[in-house]
């Protein structure tokens, strides 16, 4: 099966359901692909490179080049969804999301339910998250926690390409609108993606790898960490259950839970604020559910409760590192109460 | 006398594997033991699998102690008759060097991909493997799985003669396109597969509804038929485990697949994760459901077989064999005993529905010796 980047997946998965599907479109900032360059209206592919090519093959009326202002995006985006299109919109950064608020939180979340299930609003909103590339503060933040906390909203935040390709069919033909969560550091990021078109359930977490002693829940770029940690450990005789939710909104509770029941351990990773987080809330989870059989504290790994510092060496120690994971993998195993 | 060293290798079975794991040791060091007896079991990301001996020998030198993992070609022991000296062990120890893995894996890579062909303006993907001048085999699996079910029998049989295992319309690297999904147009498609590859006449081994495929074209091609190999096969009877059906046809999840999926095997526990995942990998393809659900109405409507071939089997006048897993949950092994009086039928114990792979040793054997006779 052929290797392909999580950037080949999206833009395979914007192509096959826009080949599919008529009623998809794409709208954002530069989605053509350096309009702004002589001569070539599909220059880059876009900012990201993931709309390559969706120019050239379904034109300006299913490719729609924005001004750079979110409120218009998502506000045509979710308007154009209640009226029986199938939009993807791109919010380039997430730490934008402010700007646009009003129509993902109180207008798109709520139609199917202001209008007593009438209206469906198929609207994805592909943005980027993640620290890692010395952007700063206010282009470096995880917010899908902030999401995920909207009832409404459904939250994908894949950590693989074939994640990722299977996870955005799935977000364009759900008729909820959906945040898709994309780590600016994984787009070249390969995995083996079947050519054909595929979809994966929401609420199903991938099971990255077995193992009886602890449980580690970790999402997007942190999966990988969490694996290089699981790697370190399995030397040492520790085995980790890594479980990547691959969706925050709706959250796989069972597979975590069960989990927990069998290994008495967890450790949650999130590469996010730890203040009513992913992390947060997966801990209040196990605690509410799973309480008997836990043998140790609950420990999270996640960022500290401050914005994400500009200086690399700062950054790499904002962001939770193989090291500090392993470190409170072992610290749960050795617990004795 | 270096030439009556030999060693015990961590095999390749299947496509994908490139470790395995030794799970633990059947023999104990300085134990002897025939051809075919059983020396250690592996596990590999799919399901475990027991290494038996090529021929006989002494087991001198266990090399990978239980729990380890290793690359395909990994020294796992060293057998040599008792006379061989430790020094001697010892040097072919410290000698061994498995292929070297960049080269071997991308020769292997090129010699194991499946291939694609078109029949009646469908693709259709197989897996050739051996070559040899007699008739070659030609495996077909069964409803929702596809050429990967042949892991550990098609090596095997491989060894002297060519062999082809094919995935069915709507299976594994198939096109999704069924047609009406009933025997005749799988049997049209596996006809027109021998076609498009050349092949005049070949041993057929069929499993599950692959078997009756194989027997409906072995019926109506019998000069294309050198034999025949039905394994737990559709067909020879009304009975028919739906519950495993129609859950393979609606899973979508992986406690509903790992629950489906086990129905399958006298013993849940050889299931993996991974082998779940694949098969969930392939559901989640466009197309599939609908596929299965079109094929499984031709097949099964009513909770029942809607082909019995049982009172044609007369007909065929080509070898036929008939092996079945006596703890079979899909397709009851009374079809098999039915037939005891009639042709050779071999039930074997603690298999269920694969007894391909769960008593892969034992199974390969009985096809060798069938089809070699």
């Amino acid at each position: 099966m052929p290797q392909k980047s999580i950037r080949q997946a999206l833009n395979e998965a914007l192509a096959q359901e826009m080949r599919r599907d008529p009623t998809v479109v794409v709208i954002g900032e530069d989605v053509a692909g350096g309009a702004a360059t002589e001569g070539q209206r599909d220059a880059y592919g876009g900012v990201l490179g993931v709309t390559k090519g969706l120019f050239a093959e379904f034109g300006e009326a299913r490719v729609i080049d924005t001004p750079i202002t979110e409120s218009a995006i998502m506000g045509a985006a979710a308007g154009a969804a209640v009226t029986g299109l199938r939009p993807v919109a791109e919010l380039m950064f997430s730490d934008f999301f402010g700007v646009c608020f009003d129509q993902i939180f109180n207008q798109a979340a709520k139609f199917r339910y202001m209008f007593g299930g009438k209206a469906k609003t198929p609207l994805v909103i592909r943005t980027m998250i993640g620290a890692g590339r010395s952007a700063a503060a206010q282009h470096s933040q995880s917010p899908y926690h902030i999401f995920t906390s909207v009832p409404g909203l459904k939250c994908v935040v894949p950590s693989n390409a074939y994640d990722a390709k299977g996870l955005l069919i799935q977000a364009i033909r759900d008729d909820d609108p959906v945040i898709f969560c994309e780590h600016k550091l994984m787009y070249d990021l390969r995995t083996e993606v079947p050519d054909e078109p595929y979809s994966i359930p929401f609420g199903e977490a991938n099971i990255v790898r077995d193992g009886d002693d602890v449980t580690v829940v970790a999402l997007s770029r942190m999966v990988h960490y969490a694996g290089e940690a699981a790697d370190t450990l399995a030397k040492e005789g520790i085995e980790c259950e890594l479980i990547d939710p691959r969706t925050t909104s709706p959250l796989d509770e069972d597979t975590i839970l069960e989990s927990v029941e069998r290994t008495g351990r967890i450790v949650v990773v999130d590469e996010a604020t730890p203040r009513c987080s992913i992390a947060t809330d997966i801990a209040a989870l196990v605690a509410d559910k799973a309480f008997a059989a836990l043998k140790a504290p609950v420990r999270r790994v996640t960022a500290p409760h401050t914005p994400v510092p500009f200086a690399p060496v700062l950054e790499k120690l904002y962001i939770p590192s193989p090291e500090r994971i392993a470190a409170a993998v072992r610290e749960v195993r050795g617990y004795v109460g | 006398m270096t030439a009556a060293v030999t060693a015990i290798t961590m095999p390749k079975w299947g496509l994908t594997m490139t470790e395995g794991t030794v799970v633990g040791w059947l023999k104990q060091q300085g134990q002897c033991f025939a051809e075919g007896e059983e020396i250690l079991e592996i596990e590999t990301p799919k399901i475990t699998n027991v290494v038996e001996a090529p021929s006989g020998g002494t087991l001198r030198r266990i090399v990978a102690q239980a729990g380890a993992t290793l690359p395909i070609g990994a020294l796992l022991a060293v057998v040599a008759p008792d006379e061989v000296p430790e020094a001697e062990i010892d040097a072919f120890v410290a000698g061994f060097a498995v292929a070297e893995p960049s080269t071997s894996e991308e020769a292997q890579a090129e010699g194991v991909k499946p291939r694609d062909i078109e029949v009646g303006g469908r693709r259709l993907r197989y897996l050739e493997l051996g070559e040899g001048d007699g008739a070659p085999v030609l495996l077909v699996h069964g409803f929702g799985a596809d050429l990967n079910t042949w892991m550990f029998t098609q090596p095997a049989l491989a060894a002297r003669r060519r062999t082809v295992a094919l995935d069915l319309p709507g299976h594994g690297g198939s096109a999704k396109e069924v047609g009406a999904g009933d025997v005749d147009s799988l049997t049209d498609a596996v006809e027109g597969a021998l076609g498009a590859l050349g092949v005049e006449q070949v041993h057929f081994v069929g499993h599950s509804m692959g078997g009756a495929v194989a027997a409906s074209l072995a019926l109506r091609r019998p000069e294309r038929a050198a034999s025949l190999t039905m394994i737990a096969s559709a067909g020879l009877g009304p009975e028919i485990n739906t519950s495993f059906i129609d859950g393979f046809v609606r899973m979508a999840r992986r406690r509903e697949a790992a629950e489906v999926i086990g129905l399958l095997v006298h013993d849940p526990a050889l299931v993996s994760r991974a082998m779940v995942e694949d098969v969930l990998r392939y559901k989640r393809l466009d197309g599939v459901s609908a596929a299965l659900a079109k094929v499984a109405e031709a097949w099964f409507s009513g909770g029942r077989q809607s082909l019995d071939l049982t009172s044609r089997i007369a007909e065929l006048a080509m070898p036929v064999q008939v092996i079945w897993g006596r703890e079979d949950r899909i397709v009851p092994v009374a079809h098999a005993e039915a037939l005891a009086n009639r042709l050779p039928v071999h039930i074997l114990d603690a298999a269920g529905h694969l007894p391909h792979m769960e008593k892969a040793g034992e199974v390969n054997r009985l096809i060798e010796q069938f089809i070699s006779r």
